[in-house]
Formats: structure tokens, C-alpha cells, sequence
């Protein structure tokens, strides 16, 4: 902006005015670049406060030992690895992020398509519909889910009995309740897909399509070569940022199975809260978030890189 | 299904383009006929998409639906576990009115309502007076600060919350609600300033310069300049924030435990849930009054929050 603004006053200005002018500009610039930084302060220092101290709080909590009296060094992360039951935390972790990140994309995908069909006028109402389960908090509507998924008198095993089948304890056996944790969660973050996808369709250019036409391609070359590429981008970011949000999750196994029935659908989230707050050891469950962070700092990498990427491509 | 009906036209304008030897009154009305049933079907495909779409809704509004008929029963009548749970067979409002009553149930509501005003407001003047400087003034490491803003969105409630735990507890805030008006913040600012960097960098310097001609300050660049110009920005971020104070769920989980403190999302399930005594009836209720302000806010502002986020993934 100095410069800008210089640029006219300059070309009127003489000589030894000129002088003076770049002197004021150059006291103008530090007083501007100090009270940029004043603005950044209250961001700086919530960023540095809560999130950049407590990381290193917590690589510092995560070698103590219980009592929080003595240095163990990586002791925790390795009491950790060979616990079964953390084992099993990883396993399930994985599972539940990526069957459902896979399956909100893919769901995702046909809904905005389907979006994408309808005229606009009627775009709002059925998008409205559709947005709703990602409206509400995610820790009342899992309180709906379980209500659902009640073994006695519940929504999903009275249909079941009204066709004949026996009921299904839903919640109460390992494979099952894993399915269930990772269906409430589909039901919740398809919405984002689709409102991701459904912005990303609108943007491709209607001319692609009818260049494609021409030169003779169907339906499902047109999906190939021209709609995904095209959203190649946003389906990157969408994905990788959903993993993320996915794979952190805690709302819904804490409410829903609180990791039960024997740890078969604990994920790190609910794991480190039923060993660090419940039970009190504070360094295990420090240790055991921790266990997050490659994975999380693997992804967070890609979604910057597609991020620049994406500026570039559109700077280009 | 669109793309499906597209083709179609690909051989119409083959036919149409070998036309000029063959009589053109024959061409004539098999490009008609060709027309109508090009009509035809994209009719087909349109009616095909309302109702795949009518499929999505359904299973989407399934939960809300059945929290909406459990809120209208009787305590009785869900015990009684007769008839379909789907529906309800004689409907009261004294859940409802039990919960307004409540005094527990209105302290969290109370609670609620004031750490959300509280978390909104402070990181709306955060993060609009950092994305302000790091999108027009910029000072030494303003880049890095960026990219810094962007990773920290990325970092889940979950993987802290254990440090924080420590952290809380050794300012005295552990069972206090207002630990939540300190660590909320973390939770929206990142993305709040992340919207708003990119709304304030669509601004035309032009505009700015032309004040900083006229005399104004910063400030008043800001305050008249850049709000008024970014308000779709500044809604989508408002409601980014609101939706994560009000619906936040580990971090009062974790941090409170009297119920004089607590917030809605985990007063809810602890007061109303006692031992294996489920008042599904009232949770339902509370469950829906609960989701009332955030429904009510996507109803009327959604658009503003889809652009705001669509925007805010897409630009660099």
C-alpha cells in the first residue's frame, strides 16, 4: 500500500522533498508493520498459550510416571504398544476413520450429483433437508442414535421384530457396535461431503461438458475425465480434512458405547479420556493422544500441499 | 443422470450435421422426435434425482424425527413398550414443560447461552483483527503466522485436552465454566481468521488506498471499510464459532462436574441420566430444545455459512 500511494506523489514531488518523503514513508512502514503485529498480538498469543504450550506440556507429561514424581522417559508409549488393549484402539481407530470417510465421500458424492440435477430454485429447500443432521451438536443427536440402538424397546429392533427377525443387541457385541459408531458418524459428515462436492460441481465450466459431447464421450467419461479431475482438489481437502475431524473423533463412542463392549470400539479420543481423566493417570493418557499426531500431521501435510498447490494452480 | 441425458444430444447434432443432402422435412421431424424424447427423458432423469434425493432424506430425518415423537410421550407410554415407538400415541408436552421448570435444565441453558455470546464475541475480535493484518498490513513472519493459523485449525479438541486438563486445573478453573470462554477460542479463532483472511484479500486495494488518501487510520479503514464490505465473511465466521461453543462436548465433559457449572450438551446426559433410570422422554425434549438455536440460525443464515466454508476450503 506505501508504495502504491508513493507512487503519484513521487512523480509530483521534488528532488529534496523526496528525500524527506521516503524517510516519513520508511517510519511509516515500521509504525505499520508494528501495529500489524499489535493486531496478530491477542491471536498470537491464544495460539501460543493454548495450543503451542500445551503440545509441549504434553510430550512433557507423556514420560512421567503416574504419580507425576519421576522422568520415565518413552516408558509410557512403550507400556502402551504392548497393552492389548491399545492394540486394539489403533485398529479400530483406523477403521472407524477410514470406512467412514470413504463412505461419506462416496455418499457425499451421488447426493451432490442428485443436488446437481434438480433445478436451482429447488436446491435450497432439499439442501436444507439434507444439512440438518449436521446442524444439530453431534452429542445430542448420538443421544438420539442410542435411544435408537436401545436393546429392549428400540426404533430399529421393533421393524426387525415386525418382519419376523430376532432382536440385534446393537450396541452390545463387538462388530456390530463398530458398525453402529462408524453409521452415526456417516450420518453426520455426509452433509459436509455434499455441500463440498455440490460447490465443486457447480464450478466446472458447463463448456467442458459440451466440448466433451462433441468429441462423442458418455456419461461415465464425462465423470472420468472431466467432473473428478476437475474436482480433484476439493475432493482431496474434503477427504483429508475429514479424516482428520474423523479420526479425533470422541463425541460419538463416548456417548454411544463409551468404548465398550470390552474396548471393541475404543478409539484413541475415548481412550485417552477413560485413562487420563477417569482413571487419573495423566502422563498415559497424554501419551496415548499423542499417538495421534504423526497420523494427524501426515494428513494436515497433504492438505497444505493441496492447499498451495490449489493457489498456484488457480494464480497460474 | 443429467450427464446420462446430455449424451442424447450428441446424436441428435450428428444427425442434424449430416442433413444437408437427405429432404430436409424428414430431418425436421426426426430432430422433433428426437427432441420430445430427449424431453422425456430428461424428465425421467429429473423425477429419478427427487426421489433417490426423497430416499437421503428420509434416512437422514429418521433420528430427528424420533427425537421429535420420543420428546412427545409420556413417561408411561414409553415404558409401557407397546405399538410402534415411531409414533406417538398420545401426546404431551410435559416433558417440555418439565424441563422449562427445571431449575438444573435452565442453569445450563443460562450456561450455555452465556459461554456461547462470550466465546463468539471474543473470537470474532480476534480473529477479525489478525485476518485484517495479515491480509493488508503484514509485519515480519506474517506469512509463517498464516500458515500457522491454518495447522492449528487442524489440531483437534482431542489431542489436548489432557495438557489443558493440568493447565486449567493450575489457574483454578477446573469446574468453572468460564475455562470454557479461555479455551474455546483456540477452537474457532484458527478458522474464523482463516474465512476472514480470504474475504478481506477479495477486497480491491484500491479500495483502502483511496482511504488511506483521504486521511483515514487503520481503524477506520477497518471499521468502515472492511466489516461492512466482508459481512457475508463476518456471519459465516459468527456462525463457525457459535457452532462450536454451543455444541462442544469434551471439554465440559472433561473440566466439570457440578452441575451448577455445566453447559447443555453434558448436563443433559449427566442429570438426566441416573444409573440405569433413562427418562428417554425428557432427554428427547431436552435434546430438541437444545437444538433449537442452531436450527434456527442455519434456517435463516445458511447460505452465508456454506459460501463462507466452501470459500474457506478452496482458497489458499
Amino acid at each position: 500500500m506505501a508504495d502504491g500511494t508513493s507512487v503519484p506523489v513521487g512523480v509530483i514531488a521534488s528532488a529534496p522533498r523526496e528525500m524527506t518523503r521516503t524517510g516519513s514513508m520508511k517510519h511509516l512502514a515500521r509504525r505499520k508493520s508494528s501495529v500489524a503485529f499489535l493486531l496478530c498480538l491477542p491471536l498470537i498469543v491464544l495460539i501460543c498459550g493454548f495450543v503451542i504450550y500445551p503440545a509441549f506440556y504434553a510430550l512433557f507429561l507423556s514420560m512421567l510416571n503416574k504419580k507425576m514424581t519421576a522422568f520415565v522417559g518413552l516408558g509410557n508409549f512403550a507400556f502402551l504398544l504392548k497393552r492389548h488393549t491399545f492394540q486394539l484402539v489403533i485398529f479400530q481407530s483406523c477403521l472407524f476413520a477410514i470406512t467412514s470417510v470413504v463412505l461419506k465421500a462416496l455418499l457425499g458424492f451421488v447426493i451432490a450429483h442428485l443436488m446437481h440435477n434438480i433445478p436451482g430454485k429447488n436446491q435450497r429447500i432439499w439442501r436444507g433437508l439434507l444439512l440438518v443432521p449436521w446442524v444439530i451438536p453431534l452429542a445430542l443427536s448420538t443421544l438420539t442414535w442410542w435411544w435408537m440402538f436401545d436393546p429392549s424397546y428400540s426404533a430399529f429392533n421393533w421393524i426387525l421384530n415386525q418382519f419376523g427377525f430376532a432382536n440385534v443387541p446393537w450396541l452390545g457385541v463387538g462388530w456390530i457396535a463398530r458398525a453402529c459408531t462408524i453409521t452415526v458418524n456417516v450420518w453426520f459428515g455426509t452433509p459436509f461431503f455434499m455441500i463440498m462436492y455440490l460447490a465443486a460441481l457447480k464450478s466446472v465450466p458447463e463448456q467442458l461438458y459440451e466440448a466433451a459431447s462433441i468429441d462423442g464421450a458418455g456419461a461415465r467419461q464425462k465423470l472420468l475425465f472431466v467432473t473428478l479431475p476437475m474436482m480433484r482438489n476439493i475432493i482431496a481437502i474434503t477427504v483429508l480434512f475429514s479424516l482428520i475431524v474423523t479420526f479425533a473423533d470422541f463425541d460419538i463412542v463416548r456417548i454411544l458405547t463409551a468404548g465398550g463392549p470390552q474396548d471393541e470400539t475404543q478409539v484413541f479420543a475415548t481412550y485417552a479420556f477413560q485413562v487420563g481423566i477417569q482413571s487419573g493417570d495423566i502422563p498415559l493418557g497424554a501419551a496415548d493422544s499423542l499417538f495421534m499426531f504423526p497420523i494427524l500431521a501426515f494428513a494436515a501435510f497433504f492438505v497444505l500441499r493441496g492447499v498451495t498447490q490449489r493457489t498456484k494452480d488457480i494464480a497460474a | 443422470m443429467g450427464a446420462a441425458s446430455i449424451v442424447t444430444l450428441a446424436p441428435a447434432g450428428a444427425v442434424a450435421g449430416r442433413a444437408p443432402g437427405a429432404a430436409m422435412g424428414t430431418v425436421a421431424s426426426r430432430a422433433a422426435n428426437r427432441k420430445t424424447s430427449l424431453h422425456r427423458q430428461r424428465q425421467w432423469a429429473l423425477w429419478g434425482s427427487y426421489a433417490a434425493l426423497a430416499v437421503f432424506v428420509v434416512m437422514f430425518l429418521m433420528p430427528p424425527f424420533y427425537t421429535l415423537m420420543t420428546s412427545l410421550k409420556s413417561s408411561a407410554e414409553i415404558s409401557s413398550e407397546t405399538g410402534s415407538p415411531w409414533l406417538v400415541h398420545h401426546p404431551t408436552l410435559e416433558n417440555f414443560w418439565y424441563l422449562i421448570t427445571y431449575p438444573n435444565f435452565q442453569t445450563y441453558y443460562l450456561n450455555s447461552v452465556m459461554i456461547t455470546i462470550l466465546t463468539v464475541s471474543i473470537s470474532m475480535v480476534i480473529s477479525v483483527l489478525a485476518a485484517f493484518s495479515l491480509s493488508r498490513m503484514g509485519f515480519w513472519g506474517s506469512n509463517v503466522l498464516s500458515t500457522g493459523v491454518f495447522l492449528t485449525y487442524l489440531v483437534p479438541p482431542s489431542l489436548l485436552f489432557i495438557p489443558l486438563f493440568q493447565i486449567v486445573g493450575a489457574i483454578g478453573l477446573i469446574n468453572s465454566v468460564w475455562c470454557l470462554v479461555l479455551l474455546y477460542p483456540t477452537l474457532a479463532v484458527p478458522f474464523c481468521t482463516w474465512i476472514m483472511i480470504g474475504y478481506f484479500s477479495s477486497i480491491p486495494k484500491e479500495l483502502d488506498e483511496a482511504a488511506l488518501i483521504d486521511g483515514a487510520n487503520y481503524m477506520q479503514i477497518l471499521m468502515k471499510i472492511f466489516i461492512p464490505v466482508a459481512m457475508p465473511g463476518i456471519i459465516a465466521a459468527t456462525i463457525f464459532a457459535f457452532t462450536v461453543a454451543w455444541g462442544a462436548f469434551l471439554y465440559p465433559l472433561a473440566y466439570l462436574y457440578t452441575s451448577n457449572q455445566m453447559v447443555l450438551t453434558v448436563g443433559i446426559i449427566s442429570d438426566l441420566i441416573r444409573g440405569d433410570v433413562f427418562q428417554w422422554g425428557k432427554i428427547m425434549a431436552a435434546c430438541l430444545l437444545a437444538s433449537l438455536p442452531p436450527i434456527v440460525i442455519y434456517a435463516f443464515l445458511m447460505d452465508y455459512y456454506v459460501a463462507g466454508l466452501t470459500a474457506g476450503a478452496t482458497k489458499g
